[in-house]
């Protein structure tokens, strides 16, 4: 019997039992659609998560306070006081870092901000002039403040679009004096639009002089972050090896396991966003997996069922000349028919399922959101549930095949 | 030359520890183109002789040889090929596939005899037409009369042209006329095809269309004779 023949007998065995034949498949489409759901949704999250890592800027790096985290007991660490002002002279100096285009300190802490009657708690930033060449934000009325407002602590402020939007409505908000814990400020510049530009959201952001920050807002003499630009993106590892040894220099530090600070670049970012949305994905891809081996289950179920009801004929095809690896074969092409249907009405279903997802995301929560079904997901599902169809149908198909024709024929 | 050759044949059937015996001292033959019916009442053990000489079950001791060999000689794929090539069967409750038309029904041996998928059509049809069915072609099993659904049986049983053709009381769920109809064509397989049949019965008026009834009573071969006067079904039909 060739398997052409196998393949005509095991369709014409399941078209005898249409609707029993599709709820047993009911299973399997489910769990395939789940994993083309989980894996087409993962892929998009982590696209997009990625693009807005890689708005940081290939060649930006982050100087953080703190070990860096390793798990979520070491998280205490990273509000430490270790970055200061030397520690920001140190890496200007030419002599200890090479490479380095820019670089500024940076503080961050909620506050409410108010204009007459209206209040509004926003992220305050602190940071130096330098950060609107470092995040390529620069204000489209008014204008940026200067070296010289760091030095004077003056108390000037600019503010991002939804800020300005909130406080000031349609009227100008440039010259007006707005005040940010009960301190005066005056509005020097309005951000456009712009969403989230990597760490910050600056359309949501109050942008004053570190050093103003610092004394009069926060009482601190340390930083929370240090921003700086390498000159290139081949620059970067070695302005990073640099930064390490200056730090290291100026904090007393020789075991580089001791450092009271770590160093963070786009490509590490998006490294770790990588792992972290893979480790989801598999997770969950797992737990819809769990739902394929119920599946497979009922499909062994219903070919147990299928094969006893069809004891007599099982004696026929031998009587007739079947051979044990006949019968075996068309039983278990029935299930792997079964299955791989399953797959394949599962494959279609979660693609829809993906592109309605991917409609919802981007037009509803405006995420710039890509429709993407990996390629794999497909290969996966299609596998698996092959594999499922020749794993749980092999059973009841032997035991088809190693039924004896005389004892068959008699079952009534 | 005898197709069939059974000497001191013995089954028991051993059932927790207690042994059963079916079949006794059973010898005889057949030779190719004869039409032997054995005989006996229920329980007499002519259907455990019949599926012993069909190779769907073995002797417990004895000797049983067909086309000159032993079951014991056969790997278990070269049984299927003997059972698909050499025999043909015909059971008392037809077993035909449900919800599966006439020529599918008739073609299913061809599906384990390797025969090209273009001749399997021709071939079956050519059986259907030999037992007067060519109307009923695309008819479903079901919606056949049992006379008809036991001549769709006896188109299967010889589309591979076997040597012998086992038929297990075929007239058993039959009304006489449709019995006298399928009687009628396994007469006609016999003599104008030669093929050999081994017929079990527990009628008489059956057994008495063949050349040779073997009697079998508890196991043991009663009577061997030779029939006189045979029925002949064509003219029971004439009448």
């Amino acid at each position: 019997m060739t398997l052409n023949d196998s393949f005509t007998t095991a369709l014409a065995g399941l078209q005898t039992n249409k609707s029993r034949s599709a709820l047993t498949i009911l299973g399997i489409v489910i769990g395939i659609t789940a994993i083309i759901l989980v894996m087409s949704v993962g892929r998009g999250a982590e696209d997009l998560i990625l693009n807005q890592v890689r708005g940081l800027g290939s060649r930006t790096i982050i100087i953080a306070p703190g070990r860096e985290p390793t798990g979520p007991s070491s998280f205490a660490e990273i509000s430490t006081d270790s970055l200061k002002s030397r520690d920001v002279e140190a890496l200007k100096n030419k002599a200890n870092v090479q490479g380095l285009k820019e670089l500024t300190p940076a503080v961050m802490q909620v506050f409410t901000v108010a204009f007459e009657n209206e209040s509004v708690r926003k992220n305050v930033l602190g940071a130096s002039e330098l950060i609107a060449k470092i995040l390529d934000i620069y204000p489209e009325e008014g204008s940026f403040f200067t070296d010289e407002d760091i030095r004077q602590k003056s108390s000037v402020a600019i503010i991002g679009s939804e800020v300005k939007e909130k406080l000031f409505g349609a009227s100008d908000a440039l010259g007006e004096k707005i005040k940010i814990k009960g301190r005066s400020f005056r509005v020097v510049g309005v951000l456009p639009p712009k969403g989230q530009v990597a760490l910050f959201n600056v359309d949501d952001i109050v942008v004053v002089p570190y050093s103003t920050a610092q004394q009069y807002l926060m009482g601190i003499n340390y930083f929370n972050m240090i921003l700086a630009q390498s000159e290139s993106e081949e620059a970067v590892p070695r302005v990073v090896r640099d930064i390490e040894l200056t730090l290291r220099e100026t904090h007393n530090i020789d075991d580089p396991e001791k450092d009271d600070f770590h160093v963070t670049t786009q490509a590490d970012a998006a490294e770790r966003v990588s792992a972290i949305t893979s480790i989801l994905t598999i997770l969950l891809v797992s737990v819809a997996a769990i739902s394929l081996v119920v599946g497979g289950i009922g499909i062994m179920n219903i070919m147990l069922i299928s094969v006893t009801e069809r004891t007599r004929e099982i004696g026929l095809r031998k009587a007739l000349g079947a051979t044990e690896r006949d019968v075996l074969t068309q039983f278990l092409m029935e299930a792997v028919i079964l299955t791989a249907l399953g797959g394949i009405v599962g494959i279609f279903l979660g693609v829809g399922f993906s592109f309605i997802a991917s409609l919802v995301l981007s037009k509803i929560f405006l995420l710039q959101w890509v429709f993407t079904v990996p390629l794999s997901a497909v290969l996966l599902g299609l596998g698996v549930s092959t594999a499922i169809g020749l794993t749980f149908g092999l059973y009841p198909a032997r035991q088809a095949s190693l039924k004896s024709p005389m004892e068959a024929l008699r079952y009534e | 030359m005898a197709i069939i050759e059974v000497k001191d044949l013995e089954k028991t059937y051993y059932n927790d520890s207690v042994a059963t015996p079916a079949l006794r001292d059973v010898s005889f033959a057949v030779n190719e183109g004869e039409f032997v019916a054995i005989m006996g009442p229920s329980g007499s053990g002519k259907s455990t002789l019949l599926h012993i000489l069909g190779f769907l079950d073995r002797h417990t001791a004895g000797e049983y040889r067909f086309d000159g060999k032993t079951i014991d000689d056969y790997s278990k794929e070269e049984i299927a090929h003997v059972r698909n090539k050499k025999m043909g069967f015909v059971f008392q409750a037809f077993n035909l596939l449900p919800r599966t038309s006439v020529l599918e029904n008739v073609k299913l041996p061809l599906l384990y005899s390797g025969v090209k998928k273009s001749l399997r059509d021709e071939l079956a049809q050519k059986a259907i037409e030999s037992v007067g069915l060519s109307h009923r072609i695309n008819h479903e099993s079901s919606q056949l009369s049992g006379g008809e659904k036991q001549r769709v049986a006896i188109a299967r049983a010889l589309v591979n042209k076997p040597n012998v053709i086992f038929a297990d009381e075929p007239t058993g769920n039959l009304d006489s006329k449709s019995g006298q109809m399928v009687m009628e064509f396994i007469q006609k397989l016999n003599e104008e095809e030669g093929h050999t049949i081994v017929l079990i019965t527990h009628e008489t008026y059956t057994a008495e269309h063949a050349q040779r009834i073997i009697h079998i009573l508890d196991g043991k071969i009663e009577s061997d004779t030779k029939v006189d006067h045979r029925h002949r079904a064509r003219d029971h039909f004439k009448k």
